[in-house]
């Protein structure tokens, strides 16, 4: 029978067989209906007071399960639910529990001050009008806001929308909280305060999911990592594990200059080489290529590059980026 | 404040306890802050109405209309307050998409009727510049004499005008929410409820048929209740039918909203795309 309380005794967020399509349609005179499977099957436990990262390129499905965590959507299939109340029956009563974060510049009113937008969130979430001021408070100086409050938001930068997104998301004081990509365009500097007050809310015994693009931040951040794939978890564990799952591997970088993709493509080819990626720096290239040994490797590559001005080659250990990438590239 | 004090503190309360007045209060408040900032909507509520009142109240003193001049700048007024409702709530409701204001305020455990319903009342109290400007128009430039014959019943009826046409665009937009292209919506609703509800021509002017659609939307009786407490007649009958709409339009919009919530969380159009 479904519970209308939450539960301490239970995970804090619990994902069972998590499917979601949405359904669309394509075409102007032949109109084509499309299903599109978003999240195919996800499972996942997040205890309390853990941070827990979820991770995967672009479309891969971390927005929707957030969502659906959220109530800001339904699932087509399985069992979602946060503190042990279900999400699909008891909607109120999660939203009470949660606070969402999102990364981006919307989801503020512009043409209200900053104090303005808390105190009306702070009505939509029944807090009490005597304590209204001291809680405001508090949150606009824990995400260093303090002496801001009246200003319109139009003003505000990119960063300082993020802290009072931060804000309002800590309004209510829940004890379970969901970022989606929070550091997303802020400057270094404010990502870096964005990451040191997610790691004191964590320490603070709140629970928290987090998805982000950024490698090292689910790595000094979180205490366990999802890796989700075209919409299905691909790897779990703690950041070591996964790094573990790659350290067989042997990594090498080379800075080079105008590799053909003739070149790249006979490095794929190799048979002990698992995956290359290509980024372009400046007027170099940047190519990572793993591999399942090493000890031959630096001297197959150079041979391979013969021609190309090389200007920098080396191998290291691999990195949690490594894992990633290896995870969700598909061959 | 400990976090385990703090929530202490919100359970006892509960939205129950805090008040739907408040959170609807605080919504209109907020709402009518940001459309009296909007440049679109200060446009809308004041230039349209003026050019409306100047050709009717130019067609009267040219000899062509036998009313009194406030009776035109009455009309034109609503006529502004109808756009504003029409056009502020169908975009209010897609420019909280547009802003990703949608999410949060669905995420709120406060219902989203009353959340909406603050949002709505708030675009229908700016219209009010509407009737403030044509009023104020039509005595600076034509000389309309503003002898109103009972202002306090004035001034009831267009705060029951205001809730009534608020209340209308909570049903509007309740059903704007899951379309994406409201605005167009708007544009399609904006002219035919000024003809049927008689502030073009006379209600008597038009087929038998637009009699029925014209007793269900309030602007009717609303124009009717102002026009009785300004020019003499019984300005009650009205305003009590703007009452019985307004609880038509409250008990709908709390169907629809409901339905509204589940079928986006369903479909996924609460973000903008």
């Amino acid at each position: 029978m479904p519970r209308a309380s939450p539960s301490i005794a239970e995970p804090a967020i619990e994902v069972v067989d998590l499917r979601r399509t949405y359904r669309t349609t394509t075409g102007t005179v032949r109109r084509r209906r499309l299903e599109i499977e978003a999240v195919r099957g996800i499972s996942l436990r997040v205890e309390p007071g853990e941070l827990f990262g979820l991770l995967g390129p672009n479309g891969a499905g971390k927005t929707t399960t957030i969502r659906i965590l959220c109530t800001l959507l339904l699932p087509t299939s399985g069992e979602v639910s946060v503190l042990g109340l279900d999400v699909v029956a008891h909607p109120r009563e999660v939203r009470r529990q949660i606070g969402y974060v999102f990364g981006g510049d919307r989801g503020l009113y512009d043409r209200l001050s900053a104090l303005d937008n808390l105190r009306y969130f702070a009505d939509l979430y029944a807090l009490e009008p005597r304590l209204q001021r001291q809680r405001i408070e508090a949150v606009l100086e824990l995400v260093g806001l303090a002496g801001r409050g009246k200003e319109r938001v139009e003003g505000f930068s990119r960063g300082m929308r993020q802290r009072l997104h931060l804000a309002r998301g800590l309004l209510h004081d829940p004890p379970v909280l969901f970022f989606d990509e929070p550091t997303i365009g802020v400057d270094p500097v404010g990502a870096r305060e964005v990451r040191q007050l997610v790691a004191e809310l964590a320490r603070s015994g709140k629970t928290i999911l987090l998805t982000t693009h950024y490698m090292f931040e689910a790595d000094s951040l979180c205490n366990r990592i999802a890796v989700i794939s075209q919409g299905k978890i691909v790897a779990e564990g703690t950041p070591d594990q996964l790094k573990a799952a790659v350290t067989a591997r042997a990594v090498v970088e080379i800075e080079a200059y105008g590799v053909p993709e003739l070149t790249v493509q006979r490095i794929r080819e190799l048979p002990e080489v698992e995956n290359v990626t290509t980024e372009v720096r400046e007027q170099a290239q940047l190519l990572t290529v793993q591999a399942r040994e090493g000890s031959q490797l630096t001297g197959r590559l150079l041979q391979i590059l013969e021609g190309v001005r090389v200007e920098r080659i080396a191998a290291r250990e691999p990195t949690l980026e490594d894992a990633y990438v290896a995870l969700v590239t598909v061959p | 404040m400990s976090a385990a004090r703090l929530n202490r503190h919100l359970y006892r309360a509960g939205p129950a306890a805090l008040g739907w007045p408040r959170q609807v209060g605080m919504g209109w408040w907020y709402q009518l802050k940001m459309q009296a900032q909007s440049g679109f909507v200060v446009m809308v509520s004041l230039v349209q109405p003026l050019i409306f009142a100047s050709i009717a109240m130019a067609d009267q003193q040219a000899g062509n209309r036998t009313l009194p001049l406030l009776y035109y700048a009455l009309g034109a007024g609503i006529m502004g307050i109808w756009s504003t409702v029409v056009f502020g709530c169908g975009g209010a409701l897609s420019w909280q998409r547009h802003q990703g204001m949608l999410e949060p305020l669905v995420m709120a455990p406060a219902p989203l009727v009353l959340v909406l319903l603050g949002i709505t009342l708030g675009t229908a109290t700016v219209g009010l510049y509407s009737m403030g400007a044509t009023l104020l128009w039509g005595w600076l430039i034509f000389g309309a004499h503003l002898h109103l014959v009972d202002p306090v019943a004035f001034v009831i009826a267009a705060l029951v005008m205001v809730v009534a046409l608020g209340l209308l665009g909570l049903v509007l937009g309740a059903s704007f929410v899951l379309y994406r292209n409201a605005n167009s919506l708007s544009n399609a609703l904006e002219y035919p409820v000024w003809l049927i509800c008689g502030l073009v021509v006379p209600l008597s002017l038009l087929p038998g048929w637009t009699h029925y659609l014209a007793y269900v939307l309030a602007p009717t009786w609303g124009i009717k209740a102002m026009r009785a407490a300004a020019l003499g007649g019984d300005p009650w009958v009205p305003v009590l039918w703007c009452v019985v709409a307004s609880l038509i339009y409250l008990g709908l919009g709390v169907v629809l909203v409901s339905n509204v919530e589940r079928l986006a969380r369903v479909h996924a159009t609460l973000t903008f795309q």
